[in-house]
């Protein structure tokens, strides 16, 4: 146990100021989308994150944003295990056929109102996988998008960037009514 | 000669020919007749060698029907076994009988280029889900890969359990956690599990077709999207496949350059895995703590290589970055310190009983069984089994430098998960070394232009094992097949055997203490 107190002690506190920048207006926007989260969502934004066929990439750089450096929990921004929780999910992509009913079934699942965030290049177009028998392309061929983050595969500062400004552009309580899913 | 030739050619006698299809470098392959496919398995079986992969192709263009292929492996030799089969009769023995790992491959080979193994005792379809049509065979050249698929109807037949209290848990394909999606079928009893069975082939990308429509130098940039995680394993593997096929060689800079990237992404993921192994025994603090030196690493490789994970530095002919002495100095500095924190985390591993509890004697695999499954890499050697091409079918520049492969016998989550442990001490030895004798001179050298129907052969221990490609010209020196084996693709029957006995709430742990690539997987 005192090996384990003299390591956290050691350790002290590894978590980085937002954004990783120098640059003051994009300091500024950090601070205005803390904001947007406290007002928005009472202070806890829940994520529900779906690899609809993704190569593993993204998925490694999500969990980054919840090592102790990027630290997302400090905004109120959380992983959820159900999309019945959910506030937002966030998609990578590209959809494989496989995978096509499943994401259908996991939009339908999470309560409106809701925002879908595709990630990655591949979530975005189908980046290098294209359009095929087997993928399908791009999140929003499946189901509608509101904000997309590329990037191959986008890195922890720009993915909490992406959901910080996702959640800003947008009130999702009067965001527009969107087309039902057919499953 | 080779003694795996020896034992084919003893077997089969004159019906064994030597296939000059593969660049003679590369890897010895044999022909032999479609009836005596079986009979060369036996022999090789007989003389302990493991089967590595099986796969089928289209070689219409060239003239021909369809290729059976089986790769063997035993200690430092590879050998290809192929047979040649009509296209109005694609029917070949199946060696499932003989050999574990068989199974899933000649069921993926009859759902993805229609060629039906017979006697093989499963015939659900594997990756191909049962709602697509039947007759699409995605890997045939006849196929149009630009059209969307019809989606029918179907049921998958699980294997299913019956009896008083017996009850059962889908998983999946959607999980609790950030990962990749596949489904779980457990049958259990009480907390005890009765038998668990895996459906994947989600994340079926069509990978093994994409390639076939890209330039061979586009096709890098998939190699390194095959499994995200192992970018630098797949792209190394395909671009020494490439080489093996056009004759090329890097300069041989590049090849230490490549053991550098390698030896990097082995120590992050293992780095990764010990956290998210103590996260899965509710052990946060070891978690956090891993997980913030990999962290580390991924930024110096941002700084130094342009890419955190190193996406596409390795292309074939050698590397698209090089190392300065500055470069050199902040990664002996960064080691330095990484592995005085790493040693002060596994002291507190070591010396946790709760996590003791959890992890001994959970998810066991046999060595028997590994072996039997074929299984390969960190999951092969924490069950007694030494494998890894770094030492028994090294590649420069591994034969010019000793790996320390560390094998543990018993095949618990504890025995994964401190090969791991071994593995990155070593890997940061390694990369002491590697930076020591650097070579100079240029990082590429241009790549010969493909000649017409040959084969390139390649075998890579990634941070998760073996990865195997084996890539094919067509009648114009395009693409006309490119055969990824990723290590996950025989691993996962292991995750499968190994939870007999175990309760379910240990399922996490075991399936995190194996962490195979879906994607790597379904392709």
């Amino acid at each position: 146990m005192i090996r384990i107190l003299k390591q956290i002690f050691h350790t002290g506190i590894v978590t980085e100021k937002l954004p990783l920048s120098t640059d003051p207006e994009l300091e500024k926007i950090g601070v205005k989308l803390e904001a947007a989260i406290r007002r928005k969502f009472q202070r806890s934004l829940t994520i529900r994150q779906v690899d609809a066929g993704s190569c593993n990439g993204c998925e490694l750089e999500i969990h980054a944003i919840n090592n102790p450096i990027y630290n997302c929990e400090r905004f109120g921004i959380h992983f959820t295990a159900s999309p019945r929780f959910a506030d937002l999910l966030l998609v990578t992509g590209p959809v494989t056929h496989n995978m096509e009913v499943a994401l259908k079934r996991t939009y339908q699942a999470t309560p409106s109102p809701k925002l879908v965030i595709a990630v990655g290049d591949c979530g975005c177009n189908g980046g290098i996988f294209g359009e095929s028998y087997a993928s399908l392309g791009g999140i929003d061929k499946v189901i509608p998008v509101d904000a997309v983050i590329p990037g191959c595969p986008p890195a922890p500062a720009v993915l909490l960037q992406g959901i910080l400004n996702a959640i800003g552009g947008q009130d999702p309580a009067l965001a527009k009514k969107k087309k039902p899913v057919k499953s | 000669m080779s003694r795996l030739q020896n034992i084919v050619m003893a077997a089969l006698g004159a019906d064994a020919t030597v296939d000059d299809t593969l660049q003679p470098f590369s890897v010895i392959s044999l022909s032999v007749p479609r009836t005596r496919f079986a009979e060369a398995a036996k022999a090789l079986k007989k003389e302990y060698a493991l089967l590595a992969a099986e796969w089928a192709t289209d070689e219409t263009l060239l003239g021909r029907g369809f290729g059976i292929y089986a790769c063997y492996r035993k200690e430092a030799e590879y050998l290809i076994v192929k047979t040649l089969v009509p296209v109005d009769d694609p029917t070949f023995p199946s060696l499932t009988k003989k050999y574990v790992p068989a199974y899933r491959f000649e069921r993926q080979m009859n759902s993805l280029m229609g060629v039906t193994p017979v006697g093989h005792p499963d015939t659900r379809p594997w990756i191909k889900h049962e709602d697509w049509p039947e007759d699409a065979w995605p890997l045939r050249k006849t196929f149009d890969a630009s059209k969307r698929l019809t989606r029918g109807s179907g049921e998958y037949r699980w294997i299913r359990a019956e009896g008083e209290g017996v009850y059962e848990i889908p998983v999946g394909p959607v999980h609790a956690g950030i990962i990749e999606p596949g489904h779980f079928r457990f049958q259990a009893m009480g907390e005890d599990v009765l038998n668990l069975e895996a459906k994947l082939g989600y994340v079926h990308k069509g990978i093994e077709k994409r390639f076939e429509s890209l330039s061979w130098n586009e096709a890098s940039r998939l190699a390194g999207r095959v499994s995200g995680d192992s970018t630098v394993a797949h792209c190394l593997a395909y671009s020494q496949a490439v080489e093996a096929l056009t004759g090329s060689t890097p300069p041989d800079r590049a090849l230490w350059l490549r053991a550098l990237f390698l030896e990097r992404e082995r120590i992050a993921n293992h780095l990764g895995d010990l956290g998210a192994i103590c996260n899965d025994v509710a052990f946060a603090i070891l978690f956090y703590q891993f997980m913030t030196l990999k962290e580390e690493m991924l930024r110096t490789n941002d700084k130094l290589f342009g890419h955190r994970f190193m996406m596409d530095r390795i292309v074939p002919g050698g590397t698209v970055v090089d190392i300065d002495a500055d470069g050199i100095r902040t990664i002996l500095l960064e080691l330095d310190r990484l592995l005085k924190e790493f040693e002060r985390l596994v002291v507190i591993y070591d010396e946790n009983s709760s996590v003791e509890d959890r992890v001994r004697d959970t998810g066991i695999l046999s060595s028997e069984k590994a072996r039997d499954l074929g299984m390969v890499g960190f999951v092969a050697r924490a069950s007694g089994l030494n494998l890894d091409c770094r030492n028994h079918h090294p590649f420069p520049p591994y034969d010019r430098i000793f790996v320390s492969i560390p094998v543990l016998v018993a095949g618990d989550v504890h025995a994964r998960a401190w090969i791991r442990v071994e593995e990155i001490r070593d890997s940061a030895r390694l990369i002491g070394e590697i930076l020591k004798s650097l070579p100079d001179g240029g990082i590429a050298a241009p790549v010969h232009a493909p000649p017409a129907d040959k084969a390139g052969f390649a075998a890579v221990e990634g941070w998760r094992g073996e990865i195997l490609y084996w890539v094919h010209s067509g009648p114009k020196g395009e693409i006309n097949r490119c055969m990824v084996r990723d290590p996950s693709s025989l691993n996962w029957l292991g995750l499968e055997q190994c939870i007999h006995g175990n309760i379910v709430p240990d399922f996490p742990v075991c399936n995190k203490s194996f962490n195979q690539s879906y994607s790597g997987n379904d392709l």
